[in-house]
């Protein structure tokens, strides 16, 4: 089943008919309204706490015994518009043939929905689980004034509810009516299903979304077309807070379909998720837009961020991260133990800016109408769009309905809304919907860039090789400059990623940051900071393992200690948004994957060397586990194959194992393209790459040929698993060109170095 | 005037002929299953055959195509699920889903001239068809499954 109402919409009204008279609905006065919630609730506070159970919002039975079910995540690929409401099915007790999903609006009493941080499942699973416990227990109340027995006498079967004395038997759909008259159990009388009860909970299931993509149904943002819309391409200032000088529109305005030009003024700083401004071009079509464009004459007032270069930058970082910095942890006396001399290792590595480059570039349709904005985009955050076109425009946030159509890939670009206020901005200009479509070009020039960055490492080894200091430094701009102009130091948030959580048993140690200062819009990119800092991270203890003349793995699980819960001490460590008693950072689990990945891959049983090799990584973040370990053959002319890959992950309960494992066959892909050719350079302010001519991603024989992962059996609390498999891969990977060919790279991408033998 | 077939119907195109092919399928005939990833033939996410060619919609002018038999997603399975389609959702191959319908339409023009791909037959004909999904190992599976089914 597909989401083809999602495009054929009349503009608000995509949900009307969802719901027939007579439909259980957790607060059946919510629904069958045009916008799920919108509409049929006065809005109460302006915030709702995070996982608050809103009964109503998530789930609703139809007397046909149709189960619907809200997502109130966005779908990018990770599969969470299937499991979460397959959470809810379970507890339910529903027959997943029977489900349809309905994606949510953006709406803060869905609680949060900024599907980002791989936190959906770690926020939701309760959340989930109550929504179908609360409905199981309505059916099963109506069904026992029916029978006039006790409720304790009965229980559901898939999809109906059962007297186990007299083996009576009522379908959901015979019981939706009454059950939505049964009062709402409060949330400590809810009953839940064991573990091994559960159906879908932990065993195979595939995205309700398969069928639809495999026959190219409209499920996207680009694909949704409304009346009287028109098509809009903005072209943008080349440096970060330029200005249009002048422009000239007279050939563009030749160019056949299209209708006119509209200026969009600069933001105003913060830039935050404000539309960049420029010249926008009005036509018939996306094409003629694009033409138009091509033909637009534009001069810009650049503004300071036009001495942004790259080479000078990276100077500046690398020289700021060989002096002192603003220390975030210490431990012992790490400058007590250098001054003594013995043997110091120091290395110094550096990893350049990123673009996101989903594969769908931002698009997004607006209307502008009678004071209201709708909007339909592939946003990863419906409510960020709320409040950056209501600021925008200067309405109100509730007059902003978003609808969220699923994302051609996101990585975190789609959390930044940028691209819905200029939509918003348009339409409101023109008086009728429009579609503004970025090209890749736009895409790639006008990013929110994931963070270049130079870290500093240095440890005075014993006898052992063991360290006895160890400090590292990093320095990056930092992503809260998106929000805070003056933030020239790397935020807790990043620091907090594979930083200052390092889980070495190391007695003296310090963590240090220094400054940098923000000259392009930084933003977040799948794991974020902890993708060089893992880097760094992981090549050194590789370097220092080799230095002493160990085998890696035995190194690292030394490094690591013995099996506790770390006590960090910093009072802002960020832990992923979760709290850190319920999410420890747990030395044995590290140390588990670790052994489990080598062996797995079969480490130290192939020697290493003569072009081909193999490196490993562990890794936590987003509260996961992840130990990967990468195989490379390097030849002659110096092109490296990854011939394989094994990833095992500890993240907790996995909700959906099968799309746990695609997730870190995808991260591994992913990183590889990184590793391999992940750079965006700036020139003058401006970005110099552009299309995937000279921005590459990974390509079909750029990624590993295989890649084995393994799951961790665990019922701990569920962990975030979307982003984890990304920071391990890339110094596995290097740790493996180093195990081939003696080169140690400490700097990314490998497209600047040379391996020819 | 152009007169060309797009999944089994006629169609005449009296636009400006230099337009892609892509944006008269998306914008024009609401065939919105072939994607924009690129617009320079860069990354496959347009893909459709031309008669049993994988051509690249977005630098395919309208020009070029009087008399053309274009398929799109939506027409490979006008009768029925092609079976690339069924290896496709057996192996469970797509993430985000973007890319998926231009690789099914590169894998089913591969099959057509090679039945029997080996590897580098795949990477070969995949190359130019970028899944930032990264799900390459399964589109890789997928292809052998169809190669195998239509034995
Ligand atoms: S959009 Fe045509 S190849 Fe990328
Ligand atoms: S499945 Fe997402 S880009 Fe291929």
């Amino acid at each position: 089943m597909t989401n083809v109402d999602i495009v054929n919409l009349s503009r608000r009204g995509f949900l009307k008919g969802v719901f027939s008279t007579g439909a259980l609905v957790l607060g059946v006065r919510l629904l069958p309204g045009s916008a799920w919630a919108a509409d049929q609730l006065p809005l109460a506070g302006a915030t709702v706490d995070s996982t608050v159970f809103h009964p109503g919002l998530f789930l609703g039975i139809n007397p046909d015994g149709t189960v619907i079910i809200v997502a109130h995540r966005s779908e990018m690929g990770t599969g969470i518009r299937t499991s979460l409401p397959r959470v809810v099915a379970d507890e339910l007790d529903a027959d997943w043939s029977r489900v349809r999903i309905q994606q949510a609006i953006g709406d803060p009493r869905y609680g949060e929905q900024n599907t980002d941080g791989s936190r959906s499942v770690r926020y939701f699973f309760d959340t989930m689980r109550e929504a179908g416990a609360t409905g199981r227990m309505m059916l099963i109340a109506a069904a026992a004034k029916r029978w006039k027995v006790s409720p304790e006498q009965c229980t559901t079967t898939l999809h109906a509810v059962v007297h186990s004395a007299t083996g009576r038997k009522l379908g959901y759909g015979q019981l939706a009516s009454a059950a939505a008259k049964m009062p709402v159990p409060n949330k400590d009388a809810l009953k839940f299903k064991s573990s091994s009860q559960w159906r879908y909970i932990g065993k195979k299931f595939v995205s309700y979304d398969l069928a639809g993509i495999c026959t190219g149904k409209p499920l996207y943002g680009g694909d949704v077309k409304v009346d009287g819309m028109v098509y809009a391409s903005v072209e943008h200032p080349p440096v970060l807070g330029g200005k249009v000088k002048s422009h000239e529109d007279r050939d563009a305005l030749k160019v056949r379909g299209v209708h006119k030009t509209v200026l969009i003024p600069p933001f105003k700083p913060p830039y935050a998720f404000q539309a960049l401004g420029g010249v926008a071009v009005i036509a018939n079509s996306t094409w003629a837009a694009f033409e138009g464009r091509k033909k637009l004459k534009v001069a810009w007032d650049d503004g300071p961020n036009a001495s942004y270069n790259s080479p000078a930058y990276r100077k500046e970082l690398e020289e700021t991260a060989r002096r002192p910095g603003r220390v975030v942890r210490s431990e012992g006396d790490v400058e007590a133990v250098f001054s003594k001399g013995g043997r110091i290792i120091e290395a110094g590595y550096y990893a350049p800016h990123l673009a996101h480059a989903a594969t769908e570039p931002p698009v997004a349709v607006a209307h502008y109408h009678n004071g209201k904005v709708t909007a339909w985009a592939p946003v990863q955050n419906p409510q960020a769009v709320q409040e950056a076109v209501a600021g925008e425009l200067g309405i109100k946030k509730e007059d902003v309905i978003c609808h969220v159509t699923m994302l051609g890939c996101a990585f975190g670009r789609k959390s930044k809304p940028d691209f819905v206020v200029e939509a918003a901005l348009l339409s409101k200009a023109l008086g009728r919907p429009v579609k503004v479509a970025w090209t890749r070009e736009d895409d790639i020039k006008f990013d929110y860039y994931h963070a270049v960055a130079a870290m500093y490492l240095k440890a005075a080894v014993g006898q052992d090789g063991m360290p006895a200091a160890w400090l590292q430094r990093s320095v990056f701009p930092s992503l809260m400059a998106t929000f805070n102009p003056n933030q020239d130091y790397g935020s807790s948030l990043e620091l907090s990623m594979g930083w200052n959580d390092i889980p070495f048993a190391v007695p003296n140690l310090q963590i240090e940051n220094g400054r940098a200062i923000a000259h392009v819009r930084i933003g977040w990119l799948r794991s974020v900071a902890n993708v060089y800092h893992a880097f760094a991270v992981q090549s050194f203890v590789d370097e220092l393992a080799h230095a002493a003349g160990r085998d890696p793995v035995d190194y690292q699980l030394a490094l690591n200690g013995p099996a506790r819960i770390l006590n960090l001490g910093i009072k802002d460590y960020w832990n992923y948004g979760s709290p850190y008693s319920k999410y420890p950072i747990e030395t044995g689990r590290l140390n588990r994957v670790l052994e489990m990945c080598a062996n797995q891959a079969g480490w130290g049983k192939r020697k290493s060397g003569n072009g081909w090799g193999m490196g490993i990584a562990v890794h936590r973040s987003f509260t996961a586990y992840v130990a990967t370990a990468v195989q490379v053959e390097v030849d002659h002319k110096g092109k490296v194959t990854i011939a394989r890959a094994d990833t095992v992950v500890d993240a907790g309960l996995v909700v959906s194992p099968e799309m746990v494992v695609q997730q870190f066959e995808g991260a591994a892909g992913f990183a590889a393209g990184i590793a391999r050719t992940g750079e965006i350079t700036a020139t003058n302010g401006r970005i110099d790459q552009s299309n995937f001519n000279d921005y590459e991603v990974a390509r079909f024989a750029d990624a590993p040929y295989e890649t084995r992962v393994t799951i961790v059996p665990s019922d701990a609390p569920p962990c975030g698993v979307g982003e984890p498999g990304v920071p391990p891969f890339i110094p596995a990977f290097y740790n493996a060109i180093f195990a081939a060919t003696g080169k140690r790279l400490r700097e990314l991408p490998l497209s600047k170095h040379n391996l020819a033998a | 005037m152009i007169q060309l077939r797009v999944n089994g119907v006629k169609r005449t195109f009296r636009g400006d002929p230099k337009m892609p092919l892509l944006w008269y399928l998306r914008d024009a005939l609401d065939l919105t299953g072939t994607k924009y990833g690129c617009g320079a033939a860069l990354c496959g996410a347009c893909t459709v055959l031309q008669n049993d060619e994988a051509v690249r919609a977005c630098v395919t002018p309208m020009s070029a195509l009087n008399g053309a038999r274009i398929t799109t997603i939506e027409g490979l399975g006008r009768h029925g699920l092609h079976p690339v389609q069924r290896a496709w959702m057996r192996i469970n191959v797509p993430q985000c889903g973007y890319c998926q319908a231009g690789q099914i339409m590169q894998a089913v023009a591969l099959l057509k001239s090679k039945p029997k791909p080996s590897d580098e037959d795949i990477e070969h004909a995949m190359s130019g068809n970028i899944c930032r999904c990264a799900t390459y190992p399964r589109i890789r599976a997928a292809i052998k499954a169809a190669a195998g089914e239509s034995v």
